[in-house]
């Protein structure tokens, strides 16, 4: 079809292009982040729409068809999806948007006439090539399908030398001569490039990782707006790489990390592995009896969920408990981490979804005084975030990482599946203090029975 | 449009980029990454002008793939992030609800 003239399209772009700015800008703010979001949609459907009425195309209902499967696919998943396993399901997202734009590069080459056309294509296939085999690899870590640890091996810096070599040789030829099977080529070590640079980050900097990969996806697709001189592609996609960089650092900044030392230092020597060395010296184990008196005489109880929480769905056992505390007098807080859960922020979510009570959730600074003033911490399900070693041993993979200050507490208990270590794969020695008590257990099962022994009292 | 328009404004675009979201809590991390990721599914009218210019099968084949992918990060991206803060709205839903009931009980 061909019925908008190119100043109408032009318009429309323009006005989806403002729409995506007051998206970014109302999802920076909890009042009015629900309608930014929507805003985002509706100047896609603008810009989707107005690519239709103004280009003249062929293939019309295979396009349609497409569309179709596409949305049939993601749009139940993301409905659908636990709020636990939300992250990989956005690194997903991401890569096939990188691959998107990958294959548009591809595809236009022919067209190309121009070298800096050319050139814009080929940052495009490396971009977008790296952000779709990198988000591949963060979604198979963060759904465990691989192992969560930091993968290293020997001549790894010189591999990865290597392809990033290859690919800058490949991305020059493809510039002077336009080759399409050194296109492919370039697109085969985009991936391998990507695969090798998330492989060695460590699970608990995936979140970060994404958020980077995230970024690229959003510069591949300004550079593939430049390709098909579309301002719409060129806007949106620097939009995101811009606020995707910002957004990367203060994630970073919030864990204590850099950007560079997350990528780079498992080849500098392993700084993001984790120890493992596993200790024999003894824990103090409890029942749910004993938390349950502890708790129930207590003045004031600060609850610090984790990840195990919200693997377990014990969000709604955890608020019900806090009500029975608070029912008896007891005052109750939620600690809540930064970077609690799997991403910063997921914590939020996840407690949200059990309707615990926004007045409840403390962030890190307004609580971490208040530990002092706390008869009982009971981390819940959480390890690396209320780990000491963040603040006392240098060696540390975690150390710098702000944490919730627990030890302070006068009593410290720990809801544990297991000893196995937290996500970044490091010992906590707060479990081994002498006013800790550890109870064995799913973190609902256990709970539930601490709630039951509880409302015994 | 001419190269140097294309670079001026994608300058603009990356300072627009960093100022939007330099003062955001870490509550919204997450939520704030899900909705540029689905921003960027915009690909989907690159992939569909290409698709619509295809002549040969194959590259019709490759480019239904692009548009494939492409809607999945838009639609996909948009629905997650509203389940997200969807979340946020109904905690405050919760909080007045309880406040109510913390006022009845004493």
């Amino acid at each position: 079809m061909n019925l908008l003239d190119p100043v109408w399209t032009s318009l429309l772009y323009l006005v989806a292009a403002v729409f995506f700015i007051l998206a970014l800008r109302g999802l920076s703010s909890p009042r009015t982040a629900r309608r930014g979001n929507l805003i985002g949609a509706a100047g896609a459907l603008i810009a989707v729409v107005t690519v239709f009425l103004s280009s003249r195309l062929e293939n019309i209902p295979w396009i349609l068809a497409a569309i179709v499967v596409g949305s049939a696919v993601a749009a139940p998943v993301a409905r659908r999806v636990k709020m636990t396993q939300m992250p990989q399901l956005v690194a997903l997202f991401n890569g096939v948007g990188g691959g998107a734009a990958a294959l548009v590069a591809l595809l236009e080459l022919s067209h190309a006439g121009d070298p800096w056309v050319r050139l814009a294509i080929v940052f495009t296939l490396l971009v977008g090539a790296v952000s779709f085999a990198g988000s591949g690899v963060t979604f198979a870590k963060l759904q465990e399908l691989m192992t969560t640890r930091p993968v290293v091996f020997p001549g790894l810096p010189a591999v990865m030398a290597a392809v990033l070599l290859a690919a800058v040789a490949a991305a020059a030829a493809v510039v002077f001569t336009g080759s399409l099977p050194l296109a492919s080529l370039l697109l085969v070590l985009g991936l391998a490039a990507g695969i090798l640079l998330v492989l060695p980050v460590g699970g608990a900097d995936v979140p970060i990782v994404i958020s980077l990969l995230n970024a690229f996806t959003g510069l591949a697709v300004a550079a593939s707006g430049l390709v098909l001189g579309n301002v719409l592609l060129v806007v949106a996609g620097t939009l995101v790489g811009a606020s995707g960089t910002i957004l990367t650092r203060a994630m970073a900044a919030a864990m204590g990390r850099s950007v560079a030392g997350i990528l780079f230092g498992a080849f500098r020597g392993g700084s993001t592995a984790g120890s493992t060395a596993v200790s024999e010296r003894p824990v103090r184990s409890s029942s749910a009896e004993d938390v349950a008196v502890l708790l129930g005489y207590a003045q004031r109880v600060i609850i610090v969920p984790g990840y195990g929480l919200a693997v377990a769905q014990g969000q709604h056992t955890a608020a019900e408990l806090a009500l029975a505390l608070e029912s008896r007098g007891i005052e109750v807080d939620f600690a809540i981490h930064p970077v609690a859960g799997r991403m910063p922020g997921h914590m939020n979510v996840l407690l949200a979804e059990a309707n615990v009570p926004y007045e409840s959730l403390k962030e890190m600074g307004e609580i971490n005084p208040e530990f002092k003033t706390a008869d009982v911490a009971l981390v819940v399900g959480a390890n690396d975030v209320v780990n000491p070693a963040a603040k006392t041993s240098a060696g540390s993979p975690i150390y710098g990482m702000p944490i919730l200050e627990v030890a302070e507490a006068r009593q410290v208990v720990f809801l544990k599946r297991s000893m196995r270590p937290g996500f970044a794969g490091i010992e906590n020695d707060l479990l081994y203090e002498p006013q800790t008590s550890l109870l064995f257990g799913d973190a609902k099962d256990s709970l539930a029975q601490v709630l039951g022994a509880v409302k015994a009292l | 449009m001419d190269g140097m328009s294309l670079l001026t404004i994608t300058v603009l675009a990356v300072f627009v980029g960093f100022e939007v979201v330099s003062k955001v809590s870490s509550t919204l991390h997450t939520p704030l990454m899900s909705g540029a990721n689905a921003i960027h599914g915009i690909i989907l009218v690159g992939a569909i002008i290409v698709a619509g210019q295809a002549a040969d099968p194959w590259v019709l084949a490759v480019a239904l793939l692009a548009v494939v992918l492409a809607t999945a990060n838009l639609v996909g991206g948009f629905v997650v992030t509203d389940r997200m803060l969807h979340m946020f709205h109904a905690r405050k839903e919760a909080g007045t609800r309880q406040a109510t009931r913390k006022a009845d009980g004493k």
